[in-house]
């Protein structure tokens, strides 16, 4: 999803100049050197300097030009907090702050390395928006969203590589709104980013059993579709929220106040990450699975 | 990318700038009759700075304001507690008015403690400290990559420079060879909790350190304004340039200098009328 993302904002710089992307010491590689190549001047590497890098980006855009702000997401939001909420948010300027490897993709480097809390964080902060795409492709129209938009800051969630698509006969994009990437009459899986592949590896198990299945990328986490989220509580028997985040201040517990303001009946199930730093090691899905979250865990929950 | 960044002036009127900033810190000295809160000794340390910046240093637009759409330049007051001295300034420049002043941290006004960007003549909305060489590097990075040619002064405080932030920036700027970058240290050798120099004995040498760092420093009498116009206009140009502007918290009036409760006490009416009598006698 990275390089996709590089990729598409190499594009989207070719053909508007005032787009700079401002990187803290993460490998250029592929387009992203593309990029340094065709536009040096508006590719800065800082280095291990996150504070300048958001504030910087800051003055790039009080100077009107459309930056990005680009390394691993604990470093991009988290290292330089303040300068997120004062140059970007209370400022109100037109900056992506682009999460890279969010959640807990990397896993084997523990917990300084894992995002479980971005999402929570970037949306409390007033003018920010959130946007986490499930696949490479909806990063493409994601990432060409952002260098167009002049409304406020962004913070952009994205995994790192090999990524599936599963958009491809999805509904069209649209920022602001609910996606549906197959609908169903009984069950509807809401999730965003990267571990939507395993909703729809959840769906495929519970369509085997007999069920029909919508799945949903909800890659707009703030503003969150509130009328989509009802529509989906109203509409199915059962809701199932698949998020690598921690319960607080993400898609589960914002899917849980409107049921609540809807009066919703239906049967909700929310999977999360655990309130917890788990010093466990392995592969993605080891550390998904240490935080409670797998597909045989998901079924057996649900089923 | 890297011509030299100079300003063409090359001379400046003393007595017109005295005048000026005494003018200034009167206008201070009026306000705090009516408002509890100000930063006047943070303000007082400043005048000549920001006077120097926006009457003698920064370029008229081709409407002839120095300020707003069309001027080339952009002040950033990183020490977004200095306020005071900026808001009188802008006043004094017509860009803010005598009500915007007059409903000063109220309701009804616009105007708080800190510059809050969108109001006309703030570039950036500035209070918490270490944020304004970041932005100001961006700015002027933005003017040099767009050949735009203009040049971004920034004012921050001693205390700030204790920021890692300000040293990232610090870093980065000479880096990226941003000479249209200039910094200036309101030196005034105090914090809220006491004297710089007390508390960060290793913060000096100053102007050895920005150097190490690629930047040209040099040191000034931060009230002299002659000395602190001719640190920039006679400045090499090829790389960003700090002038460490040596201060007194509280300059011009003899009861506020280097006592910290005037960091943000307003005088009583007998203070008040000593305080315009101070000011009013300077240099005579």
């Amino acid at each position: 999803m990275r390089n996709t993302f590089a990729k598409t904002l190499y594009e989207c710089a070719v053909a508007d100049s005032s787009i700079y992307i401002v990187v803290a010491d993460i490998s250029p590689a592929g387009p992203m050197a593309d990029f340094q190549k065709h536009a040096p001047e508006r590719f800065v590497n800082v280095g291990v300097a996150e504070q300048v890098m958001i504030g910087m980006c800051a003055g790039l855009a009080l100077k009107g030009c459309q930056p990005f702000a680009y390394t691993i997401a604990t470093f991009s939001l988290y290292r330089p907090f303040e300068m997120v909420r004062d140059d970007l948010g209370y400022q109100n300027l037109p900056v992506t702050v682009v999460g890279m490897g969010a959640g807990v993709i990397y896993s084997t480097l523990g917990g300084t390395h894992h995002t479980m809390e971005d999402v929570a964080v970037a949306s409390a902060i007033p003018n920010f928006r959130v946007l986490a795409p499930c696949d490479p492709q909806e990063c493409v129209e994601a990432t060409r969203w952002c260098a167009q938009q002049k409304e406020g800051p962004v913070y952009l969630r994205i995994g790192k590589a090999g990524e599936p698509n599963l958009t491809a006969g999805a509904e069209p994009f649209v920022f602001g709104k609910v996606r549906y990437l197959q609908r169903g009459t009984d069950v509807c899986i809401l999730s965003y980013g990267v571990i939507t592949a395993k909703a729809l590896e959840v769906a495929e198990a519970l369509a085997a059993a007999g069920k029909s299945v919508s799945v949903v990328s909800c890659h707009t986490v703030k503003p969150l579709d509130r009328d989509g989220i009802a529509q989906a509580l109203q509409r199915h028997k059962q809701v199932i929220v698949i998020e690598e985040h921690v319960p607080e201040g993400g898609l589960a517990s914002r899917v849980k106040q409107i049921a609540w303001d809807i009066k919703s009946d239906c049967d909700l199930a929310t999977f999360t990450l655990k309130d917890e730093f788990i010093h466990n090691y392995g592969s993605y899905d080891d550390l998904l699975a240490a935080h409670g979250i797998s597909v045989p865990k998901i079924l057996a929950a649900v089923a | 990318m890297n011509a030299p960044v100079i300003n063409k002036r090359n001379s400046l009127d003393i007595a017109a700038a005295r005048e000026r900033c005494k003018r200034h810190r009167k206008r201070i000295l009026e306000m705090t009759q009516s408002v509890s809160a100000l930063h006047v000794g943070g303000a007082f340390s400043s005048t000549e700075i920001v006077d120097c910046i926006y009457y003698e240093l920064m370029r008229p637009g081709s409407n002839g304001a120095v300020v707003g759409a069309g001027a080339p330049d952009t002040f950033l007051m990183s020490k977004g507690h200095g306020y005071m001295i900026q808001a009188v300034v802008l006043e004094d420049l017509g860009i803010l008015k005598r009500s915007d002043l007059a409903a000063y941290c109220t309701p009804a006004g616009k105007l708080g403690v800190h510059p809050d960007y969108g109001i006309p003549g703030i570039e950036a909305s500035t209070g918490s400290l270490g944020h304004g060489l970041s932005m100001a590097l961006g700015m002027a990075y933005a003017e040099k990559t767009k050949n735009c040619g203009g040049i971004v002064y920034a004012v921050l405080s001693d205390g700030e420079v204790q920021e890692g932030s300000t040293w990232e920036a610090t870093m980065l700027a000479s880096s990226l060879k941003v000479n249209n970058l200039v910094g200036f240290i309101d030196n005034n050798n105090m914090q809220s909790l006491g004297f710089t120099h007390v508390t960060h004995p290793s913060f000096y040498p100053v102007v050895e350190k920005f150097e190490a760092f690629g930047w040209e420093c040099v040191e000034v009498d931060g009230h002299d304004s002659l000395a602190i116009f001719n640190a920039v206009t006679g400045r090499r140009g090829d790389r960003p340039l700090m002038v460490n502007c040596k201060t007194t918290k509280g300059r011009g009036v003899s009861y506020m200098e280097n006592v910290p409760m005037w960091h943000y006490r307003s005088p009583n009416k007998a203070e008040y009328e000593q305080a315009l009598r101070e000011i009013d006698g300077a240099g005579k």
